[in-house]
Parts: structure tokens; C-alpha cells; sequence
């Protein structure tokens, strides 16, 4: 029971410590195998006629299996982007910028970072990075089959 | 079979704040409990049912800790089931309650649950946890993020300012001076606002919700019990909610089904919710929203898809007054989810202030001729979206 000389402040600190191993499936495979090879591929449901990137198994909108593979450009436009500030526990230090970008020939937009951006007045980065603006893909030295394999470039 | 009229009889909360460090978990959502079981005139024994609201229990650091909850609430020998659609949880935890009774199954149910965010420093670690491992989660989504990326596209699309967003935020934090549960409240200017530490760009800190500890309880009944217990309660008189694509960026580009920036599945929510309660002049005929608005811009989006003006419009009428308590339309007199964000109930305090400007007994918030309050959920990546409609009158 709970009296006057129980500290308020009193806590106990604990920790969670769980791992995993995620199965990544054939149609995810098949996206990072060809990120080893500077490819990006998206799926398409001839049905509803969209290409999806992320690539999906099905199509949400004709609920019919994605049929095709096909290769996004290496090149699109934003469609949102932000530059984050702050430092938050276990994401990546400040200043980052990330976008979402519908690469040229596919209908959805996937997110990365965009890097190499001088992010020293934020404010006029930002001016930079307005939806629409056209971007390009640029890769990693060695291609690891990550979806870091690539980022977002002006 | 149409479904039973359903009634809010009593409502509880606690206070709002960063920790309730004089007891745990289970001894906060008691209160709540107790506080809404004393409004309803109701005893632990006239309740039939529970719904336990509650999202990710990351935060609160013990797994499922409805289990824990279970004899603190009167659950013990009760049906009892979890919801968490994340920060909708509260919206549909409602929802279930609704069909609860609605369907004839329970006479009356108790709505609850309580959340504790800054138990743990890594709330955000925590938020970027919901995307998957394999496309997004290594690029720094969270809630912050999520929202500030549609956030920049709404400013592109109308021309919306940050100026305007900070206006929100001035409006909140005032109208929580009213609301003695509220967590952050007080008079601040929109320069106050811009000058606070940069975030996520749109996003300045005074943008962004706290990270709020505490506990909230609806008692719901049919209409014979609302007859019996309760001489104002405010009916539930339509409920709408959809579900949304996990992946963001498919709201964009020409063949996107709703538009990333604009909430707009908030406006599916709202028209199912509508055609129920019978409203047809949102504007007119509603007198308070309590919306779910964790960051600034969240407002007038959800403004927009809930039919008060067209897109586009709601961060100028934002400017003229429009929005503010004892206009036509009062937005979150509570202060909103802006000021106090305990997500796991967050949606459930939004439908217990909601209710009460219907009952009349939201004290000091109290907006004069409330006939119809609306309240709405978001959850997940921009997913999960409820709106339910309060009226004095039922159907």
C-alpha cells in the first residue's frame, strides 16, 4: 500500500530485447535480387492496368494477382517530402531529408531518402524539394540487395 | 432487424499529463471506469459488456495490458475484447460498443481504456516499429514524419501557410484553458508557434501533440436505458469508419483513389455517418468537431472531408474566426488532440467531449445550442479513419 514516504518518483527501468527474422517471399525477393543489379522492379495488375512500388503480390484496387514485372526508370517526380530537424532515439541523426517519388512509369510513389541536399538553411532546402520537382535515382557503390541500395537525388 | 437506438448515459476521465507517477496502469484506467459508472448512475453489476481501448502497449512497456486491466474494470465474468486500430483505437473501440447494443446482444456496455506514451522515451522508435521492415521502415517514418510529408503537399496543393498551422495550435491551446483535463494549455501567439524548435519542416514543436498519460470510460445503453438513467444523453445517431492502403505514396499521381493530402477517406467515414444520422447540411446543422488532430494541419483536412466547406477553404475561414469557440462551427473546444494525446484512448476522448457539449455538461467548454456534435479517429499510416455523430434527438 501506497503511503506518504512512497516516492512519486520512485520507477522501476526495464528494456525490451526481441529479434527477428523476417521472411521476405518471393515477390520481395525478387525486387532486392534485381537491386543488385542497379534494377528497380515494380509489379502491374494487367487488370486495373497499375504498377505498384512498393511491389505487391495483388492489386488492392481489382483484387486480382500483379502479372507483370516491370522495370521503373531511374528517374521520377516528388510527390511529398520533408527534412527532419530533430533527433529522435534510434532513427537517424539530423538533418535528413526524405520523399516520396513516383519514378518514371510507375503509378505510386515510394519513399527514400534524398541525399546530398545542402540542408544548412532548411527553409530554402525545402523550397527545393516542392512536389512535382523532378529527382533522380542514384545507387550505392555495391548494391547489397537492400532497399538502401539506392536513394533520391536532385 | 434495425438496429436498437444507442445512448451515451455517462462519461469519465482523468487528467491529462506526462506521467501519473503516484499509481500504474491498471489503477488509472480504474478511475476513468469509476468516474463514467458514477455519471451513468450505474453500478459495476448493470454493466454486460466491455471494449478495453487500447493501441500499441509499446509505450506503456507490458504486452496486451488489457489482461492486467481485466478486475480493475469489473471485466471479471463479462465478455470483454481489445481494440486497437492505432490512433483510431478510441474511434473504434466506440464503434464496437455501438454494435454492442445496437445489435441487442448487451443493454449496456462500458467503453475504456488508458495510455501511458512517455512511459518510454522512444515513442517515435516505437511509431516507426508500425511499417515494415522490408520498403519503409528504414526511412524514418513515424507519426511525425507521416503527417509532415502530406503536410507539404496540402501547403503545395492550396497554398495553406505555416502560419496557419500555428494559428490552429494558438486556437487550441486556448480553448484548453476550459478543459481542467487537458495536458498542454495556455495563451500563446502564432509567433510563439514559429519561433519553437524545428521538428519534421512543416513541423515546429508547438505544432505536435504531447505524449500524454491517462484514462477515459463511456457508458453506453439502448433506449430504454437512456430513458431510465439519464434525463439528457446524447445518442449516437451515426457511425462511419474505412480502412486505407498501408503504402502512402499510393495516395499520389493520377491514379490514386483518394488524395494523400486531403484525409479524404475521412470523407467516406463522414458520409456513411451522415446518411445515418440524417444530416444533409453538415455546416448548419452541426454546432461541434472534435477532431483528431495529433498535428496543426491535421484540421483543416479533416475540416474539408467532413463536408464544412469545400477543399481548400478551411485554413482561411481558420483565419477569420470561423472556426472558434461560439462560431457557427466550434472546433475541438476541448483544445483537441493537439493538446492531450494519450493514443490509445485518444479517439475516445474525442467522442466523450463530443457527447458532452450534447448532454450539456462540458462546464466550462460548454458551446450554447448544441444539437449535433461530430468526432473523429486516425490511425496508422494514414489508414484507419472513424466519424461518429452525436445528436440530442435520437433517430
Amino acid at each position: 500500500m501506497a503511503n506518504d514516504e512512497t516516492k512519486a518518483s520512485d520507477v522501476i527501468s526495464g528494456e525490451w530485447n526481441v529479434r527477428y527474422n523476417y521472411s521476405v517471399g518471393k515477390v520481395a525477393g525478387k525486387f532486392f535480387d534485381a537491386l543488385k543489379e542497379r534494377k528497380i522492379l515494380a509489379t502491374k495488375s494487367s487488370k486495373s492496368g497499375i504498377s505498384y512500388l512498393p511491389p505487391r503480390a495483388y492489386c488492392e484496387r481489382s483484387f486480382e494477382a500483379c502479372d507483370e514485372w516491370v522495370e521503373a526508370g531511374h528517374e521520377g517526380v516528388i510527390e511529398a517530402a520533408t527534412i527532419v530537424s530533430a533527433a529522435f532515439e534510434h532513427l537517424p541523426p539530423p538533418p535528413y531529408a526524405i520523399a516520396y517519388v513516383r519514378l518514371d512509369g510507375i503509378d505510386t510513389a515510394m519513399i527514400n531518402f534524398v541525399r546530398g541536399l545542402d540542408m544548412s538553411d532548411v527553409g530554402a532546402a525545402m523550397g527545393k524539394l516542392k512536389p512535382g520537382t523532378r529527382v533522380k535515382v542514384e545507387f550505392v557503390d555495391k548494391p547489397e540487395g537492400k532497399v538502401t541500395d539506392f536513394h533520391y537525388v536532385l | 432487424m434495425s438496429p436498437q437506438q444507442v445512448a451515451v448515459i455517462g462519461t469519465g476521465q482523468t487528467v491529462f499529463k506526462k506521467h501519473h507517477d503516484d499509481k500504474v496502469y491498471a489503477e488509472l484506467v480504474q478511475d476513468a471506469t469509476l468516474a463514467a459508472l458514477a455519471d451513468a448512475k450505474m453500478t459495476p453489476d448493470d454493466i454486460d459488456a466491455v471494449v478495453f481501448s487500447m493501441a500499441p502497449t509499446e509505450f506503456v512497456g507490458i504486452h496486451d495490458i488489457e489482461k492486467w486491466s481485466v478486475d480493475s474494470i469489473f471485466g471479471a465474468g463479462k465478455p470483454l475484447m481489445r481494440i486497437h486500430t492505432g490512433g483510431a483505437t478510441g474511434g473504434s473501440a466506440l464503434h464496437a460498443g455501438y454494435t454492442h447494443v445496437a445489435s441487442g446482444l448487451y443493454n449496456n456496455v462500458l467503453v475504456v481504456g488508458a495510455d501511458r506514451v512517455a512511459e518510454t522515451p522512444d515513442s517515435q522508435h516505437v511509431l516507426n516499429l508500425i511499417w515494415d521492415r522490408f520498403y519503409e521502415f528504414d526511412f524514418a517514418l513515424n507519426t511525425v514524419t507521416m503527417t509532415a510529408l502530406s503536410s507539404q503537399r496540402q501547403m503545395s496543393l492550396y497554398g495553406t501557410t505555416e502560419e496557419q498551422f500555428a494559428q490552429v495550435v494558438v486556437r487550441a491551446r486556448a480553448n484548453a484553458l476550459r478543459n481542467p483535463h487537458a495536458h498542454l494549455k495556455g495563451k500563446i501567439t502564432i509567433d510563439d508557434v514559429m519561433n519553437s524548435a524545428p521538428i519534421s519542416w512543416p513541423y515546429k514543436l508547438f505544432d505536435c501533440c504531447p505524449r500524454s498519460s491517462g484514462a477515459a470510460a463511456m457508458v453506453l445503453t439502448n433506449l430504454e436505458g437512456a430513458r431510465k438513467k439519464c434525463t439528457k444523453p446524447a445518442f449516437i445517431n451515426g457511425i462511419g469508419a474505412t480502412a486505407s492502403t498501408v503504402f502512402q505514396g499510393d495516395k499520389t499521381g493520377p491514379k490514386a483513389d483518394v488524395e494523400y493530402a486531403d484525409l479524404a477517406e475521412l470523407e467516406i467515414a463522414g458520409k456513411e455517418a451522415y446518411g445515418q444520422a440524417g444530416i444533409t447540411d453538415p455546416m448548419r446543422e452541426i454546432q461541434v468537431a472534435e477532431l483528431y488532430d495529433p498535428f496543426s494541419s491535421m484540421q483543416f483536412p479533416q475540416i474539408e472531408s467532413l463536408g464544412f466547406c469545400g477543399r481548400g477553404e478551411a485554413a482561411a475561414l481558420s483565419d477569420a474566426g470561423a472556426f472558434d469557440l461560439g462560431s457557427e462551427l466550434t472546433v475541438s473546444p476541448s483544445g483537441g488532440t493537439l493538446c492531450t494525446n494519450p493514443i490509445g484512448v485518444t479517439g475516445l476522448v474525442r467522442a466523450i467531449e463530443a457527447a458532452n457539449q450534447v448532454m450539456q455538461k462540458a462546464g466550462d467548454m460548454q458551446v450554447s445550442g448544441v444539437r449535433n456534435a461530430v468526432a473523429t479517429a486516425i490511425g496508422g499510416s494514414a489508414q484507419f479513419y472513424t466519424c461518429s455523430v452525436f445528436g440530442a434527438d435520437h433517430l
